[in-house]
């Protein structure tokens, strides 16, 4: 089957164990996906289903060619890796289990326009003594040699709003009645936000 | 929608046993300790200070004083960390958090039985 999932973000909460530890966990309405198109190396999957009013021809035709009479509302690309995935399959939540470490990735938070120590960590200068460098960055560069700003300077700027991938979580929970996966940790993104889930190797980030 | 359905799966996880109580209520909490592989009951006794928390979150405070020291133990209300909860005496107070109980001792720190509770 497919190495991962499109769903949605639903939220944080918390899991107890047997012994009483509580696991703080997101929960993630995952799939059920169609594979859209199979190449070489990777599946496409699609998710939710697009207004009708709202898909373009295109859209409806490359899902009809995987059986579909409806446009997916999401399409996301994962790696096949050797796996055999068949056109126009639906992938559940069921090709993940309790234990299995994954990959999340989504859209974080927009910050808005933000100054270096939210943006970058900066210290910032002292709050008094005369003080008025309270949250500016300082110097930025030499002076006259070499007479310019290297490239790549942390300024202040735009944050927040940007893909990224959560690595090494793992799958708590499985509920397949409802397409639910349980994820230890948090993930990107805001409640609803669009996310991918992908399985990986390697470690986890929470041992 | 969303928030929804993640209060349904949370509250899947809500412990059904729990029995009604409330801060000033005297409780014994049997709490699970594990020593090696072995699992046994202890008894701990104090006044409910506070509940604070919802849903999934809520957690309880009791206190006591052990060998003239006082001890707070906060239990998640939902945490199979206790077995049990019984409500020993109920306690007839006019707030909510018994924070006050903290720099009082002797007769000062009593709470008066509420018997129609």
């Amino acid at each position: 089957m497919a190495s991962g999932l499109i769903g949605r973000k639903l939220g944080m909460t918390r899991v107890f164990a047997e012994d009483g530890t509580a696991v703080p966990v997101t929960v993630i309405e995952a799939g059920p996906c169609h594979v859209l198109q199979v190449r070489d190396a990777a599946a496409q999957l699609g998710w939710g289903r697009k207004t009708p009013a709202r898909a373009t021809r295109a859209e409806v035709g490359h899902a009809r060619a995987a059986g579909l009479d409806f446009a997916p509302q999401v399409v996301r690309s994962f790696p096949l890796n050797g796996a055999d995935v068949t056109l126009g399959a639906t992938v559940t939540v069921e090709i993940f289990a309790a234990g299995d470490l994954v990959k999340v990735t989504g859209t974080t938070k927009g910050r808005g326009f933000q100054g270096v120590v939210h943006r970058y960590g900066f210290h910032g200068g002292p709050a008094t003594h005369g003080n008025t460098r309270h949250r500016k960055p300082g110097s930025i560069s030499p002076g006259t040699d070499p007479s310019r700003v290297i490239k790549g300077k942390k300024m202040p700027g735009h944050m927040g709003a940007e893909r990224h991938t959560e690595l090494g979580l793992t799958v708590v929970k499985v509920d397949a009645a409802r397409n639910l996966l349980f994820v230890r940790g948090a993930i990107p993104g805001s409640k609803n936000g669009i996310v991918t889930v992908a399985k990986q190797g390697g470690k986890s980030r929470h041992d | 929608m969303g928030m929804e359905l993640l209060d349904t799966v949370s509250r899947e996880h809500l412990r059904t046993d729990v029995p009604k109580f409330d801060a000033g209520d005297t409780v014994k909490v049997m709490v699970r300790v594990r020593e090696g592989d072995k699992e046994r009951l202890q008894a701990y006794e104090g006044v409910v200070i506070a509940r604070r928390g919802g849903g999934i979150n809520e957690t309880f405070t009791v206190r006591k004083i052990s060998a003239g020291v006082g001890v707070e133990r906060v239990f998640p209300l939902h945490s199979p960390m206790y077995a049990s909860i019984d409500v020993v005496r109920r306690g007839r107070v006019r707030r909510a958090k018994l924070y006050y109980l903290r720099k009082l001792s002797g007769k000062k720190s009593r709470i008066t039985e509420d018997r129609e509770k």
